[in-house]
């Protein structure tokens, strides 16, 4: 295994990376069992503090939380996405009337800190009774799967959330596909407008499809973040997967305290596995994506290239 | 490829259906609901059927409703908490939301409980998100603004919850160069940081965090108001002990929409009514009172403004 | 107004606790987020397989849940005499290096390859390539994206409000539990973060124009 940054190694150079290695892999193994022996030393591997993940109300709490999780995300995904698409084309707007607006808008919500603008949302008096209003009005309006949609999505501490995320994330995409159509060669335009294009269609239809092409690892990864901050939702005790799992730790009183760890290490896998499985996917599209892409992938040409 | 990845994502959604379907019934041991049960039947209060006299917007629109709302915390053990496992709701606050439900015609039954984070409960009020909210809210003059107050129910005092086998600390004069715990911003956490007190003050998000840190012997005491710790105190069973001399008076009130004087009115009268014929005293016994902290304490005297 | 006036003390606190837990994380995260850098792209597998380890797990864990695991875990680990201010400062640095990693990665990415192999041919080590050729002109393309991952890091230090760090949000929490309206504060918070945010990327914006060269 070589790369640009190194040279074929000697024998000189295998023995010293060997011995590296022996460090780093003994270092990393002792630092292990450090943790586990002093976790084991402070009682977080006692049957008391494991059991409760045995009973059956227990799974379905964490089973209930996750798919909160799902829901917060999937939700927050698909507004930010219109979001941002509408912020970057109003931004790209020739009428400063239209794009002033848009760029004070999209830097606001890009500096405000989420927690904050979450905390605010559930304080917003409109934004309660409207989403009560519509819940309400569900459950009058469309019976029985009107009451299961109000029970499910008409709560104001989910839609705080969600628009929390949508706004922040949506700004953040707006942004990505900024770039992107700013990357877009000139030639595409202008061919556009010689085909005789509208502003509107050259966007729709030319420039929007190329930047999202060419944005599609940064747009991925910016959902990867917006998984992560549904996590957020414990300041107004949405009860997403990390915040059930902190109200079933602090349910359970044992000798040795509550069982924050084990918690822990359920729930923090639980994410990992959640986020990995979507940046796999993303990895999925992108190399689906590269074979069409107008834009080639830069990574195999650089100072990173494997020989 | 494709089989592979189809594979991977059924049994990723198959193993935690398959996990819950074999798990266990009932709550865990240590948790507050197995600690509860067993042990003695519930309280129960008899519902009122005799009219109110309308003219209070909210009892109209729980009326029309059905049932009536109750704001509520739900992670203080024995006084506002709510069982993540079976959904069930337990401690004093809870008791008393049962009792003035009952004197206002709604049975257990009929109650919908609201859990609300103690920073959006004015917003709560006073946009009728909940009919009332009894969840150890002192009465304070710049609350007055907002909401309106029935009770108060209980008088409250910051106190400090140790271990059990702590014997330094005797009061908040023995705190000086210990570590004492709060939540970040509460009224507790800004008082303890007065220099008088001399201690050195961390805070979580939680108070449970704070009660695990004392447990782990991170912090030397927890402080707050003596409700909110004996809860604790009860739930980890003779581990902890609240000391119990209270060094702030906190009124605990039952919140309303300002100015709603028919309701503010039913609810003192029903609390009067409960405090009178021993409901009081035996909520108390049945929650709180499991920390083994002191005698039941006095009801307060209404106060009606 | 009479909020900020009377509260002047709080806010101008929570102010310097915000600018300070920003500014000790990022220096933490530069440094981590290089030496990791370095780890990823060096010849020997299990520093690999370390720096992408880490980066993999710090990537992909909500920075809430990893404060959770810091101020519970790391007490039992016997590190329990730190202050909760180095605490926050050691998880948030950690967190924020793992996406300084990355772009330092893709800046390695748009460094000529003849720049390694000179350096190589000149008869220079792997330290002495990466560190004196490669990093240093790696930063500069880096210099827009770890622009945005400071702004990202001041805005995630809010989440450090609620374990003893005193900073922006304790402030906001602080003011709400007295009893002053939410939307008030809201509005005051959010002014000292605009400010802080628009000076962080006014900072940027000078180094990206003094330090762009023509390639």
């Amino acid at each position: 295994m070589t790369s640009v940054l190194f040279d074929t190694r000697g024998p000189r150079a295998r023995r010293r990376h060997a011995i590296y290695s022996v460090v780093v892999v003994g270092g990393v193994a002792a630092l292990l069992t450090y943790v586990f022996l002093r976790l084991l030393d402070a009682g977080q591997f006692t049957a008391a503090m494991w059991q409760m993940f045995s009973y059956e109300g227990v799974q379905r709490r964490i089973l209930a939380g996750i798919l909160d999780t799902v829901k917060a995300f999937l939700l927050g995904v698909a507004f930010s996405l219109v979001l941002g698409i509408l912020f970057a084309t109003t931004r790209l707007s020739v009428h400063r009337l239209v794009s002033v607006p848009a760029t004070v808008l999209v830097e606001f919500f890009r500096a405000m800190p989420l927690l904050i603008m979450i905390f605010a949302l559930y304080n917003t008096a409109w934004l309660r009774s409207s989403v009560t209003a519509i819940g309400g009005s569900l459950r009058d309006h469309l019976g029985g799967p009107g009451s299961w949609l109000a029970a499910t999505f008409a709560s104001p501490t989910l839609w705080a959330l969600v628009i929390g995320i949508a706004l922040y994330n949506g700004a953040a995409q707006a942004e990505i596909l900024r770039a992107g159509a700013l990357a877009v060669p000139r030639g595409q335009r202008e061919a556009a407008v010689a085909l005789g294009m509208r502003k509107g269609q050259l966007m729709r239809a030319v420039v929007i499809p190329q930047a999202v092409r060419s944005m599609l690892p940064s747009i991925m990864s910016q959902i990867v973040v917006t998984l992560k901050d549904t996590s957020l939702g414990f300041i107004i005790t949405y009860e997403e997967l990390l915040y059930a799992g902190k109200l079933l730790a602090q349910n359970t009183a044992t000798p040795t305290g509550y069982p924050y760890i084990p918690v822990l290490l359920v729930v923090g896998p639980c994410y990992i596995g959640m986020c990995l499985l979507l940046s796999t996917a993303a990895r999925r599209l992108a190399s689906l994506n590269g074979r069409t892409a107008t834009a080639p992938i830069r990574r195999e040409k650089g100072l990173l290239r494997r020989r | 490829m494709r089989l592979r990845t189809t594979v991977t994502v059924t049994v990723a959604l198959l193993v935690p259906t398959a996990l819950v379907a074999c798990g266990r019934e009932g709550s865990p041991p240590g948790s507050v609901t197995a600690l509860l049960s067993g042990d003695r039947q519930r309280l129960t209060y008899p519902v009122s059927h005799h009219a109110r006299d309308t003219g209070s917007l909210s009892l109209a629109r729980a009326a029309a409703r059905g049932r009536i709302v109750i704001g509520v915390k739900s992670d203080h053990p024995f006084l506002g908490f709510e069982d993540p496992v079976t959904g069930q709701r337990v401690g004093f606050d809870v008791e008393i939301a049962r009792m003035i439900a009952a004197d206002l015609g709604y049975s257990a039954g009929r109650i919908t409980w609201k859990t609300v984070p103690p920073q959006g409960r004015e917003t709560a009020i006073a946009q009728g998100d909940v009919d009332f909210y009894v969840a150890a809210y002192t009465i304070n003059d710049e609350r007055k603004k907002q909401v309106s107050f029935a009770g108060p129910y209980y008088i409250a005092g910051q106190d400090l919850l140790v271990k059990k086998e702590n014997r330094d600390i005797n009061g908040p004069a023995g705190l000086k160069g210990k570590t004492v715990c709060s939540v970040t911003g509460s009224t507790p956490y800004q008082r303890i940081q007065e220099p008088r007190f001399g201690a050195k003050v961390i805070s979580h998000d939680s108070y449970a965090q704070c009660v695990q840190d004392l447990i782990i012997g991170e912090t030397d005491a927890v402080t707050s108001d003596d409700t909110i710790l004996k809860g604790y105190a009860a739930q980890n069973g003779g581990r902890l002990r609240v000391i119990g001399r209270p060094f702030s008076t906190e009124p605990y009130g039952v919140g309303l929409a300002k100015n709603d004087k028919v309701l503010r009115s039913a609810i003192d009268d029903a609390l009067e009514h409960h405090m009178a014929n021993g409901d009081w005293r035996r909520a108390y016994e049945d929650t709180l009172g499991r920390s083994g902290t002191g005698p039941v304490p006095h009801p307060p005297r209404i106060q009606r403004y | 107004m009479h909020v900020l006036l009377d509260n002047t003390d709080l806010f101008l606190r929570g102010f310097v606790g915000t600018v300070t837990l920003t500014g000790l994380s990022a220096l933490l995260a530069l440094t981590v987020g290089t030496l990791l850098a370095v780890c990823r792209v060096s010849p020997v597998p299990p520093l690999r397989a370390l720096g992408t380890a880490a980066v993999t797990v710090l990537c992909n864990t909500p920075l809430t849940l990893l404060f959770f695991a810091v101020t519970l875990g790391l007490p039992m680990l016997g590190l329990s005499r730190l202050s909760y201010f180095c605490l926050a400062v050691l998880t948030l640095g950690c967190y924020t290096s793992a996406f300084v990693c990355e772009a330092l990665r893709s800046g390695v990415n748009t460094v000529e390859t003849g720049q390694a192999e000179a350096a190589r041919s000149l008869g220079m080590s792997f330290p002495q390539t990466v560190f004196l050729i490669v990093l240093p002109q790696a930063g500069r393309a880096v210099v827009p994206p770890v622009g945005s991952l400071l702004i990202t890091l001041t805005k995630n230090s809010a989440l450090a409000g609620g374990f003893s760090v005193y900073e922006l949000f304790s402030t906001e929490k602080t003011l709400v539990e007295n009893g002053y309206a939410i939307l008030t504060v809201f509005a005051w918070i959010s002014a000292a973060y605009l400010l802080l945010i628009s000076c962080i990327s006014g900072v940027f914006r000078l180094l990206e124009h003094r330090l762009s060269v023509v390639r």
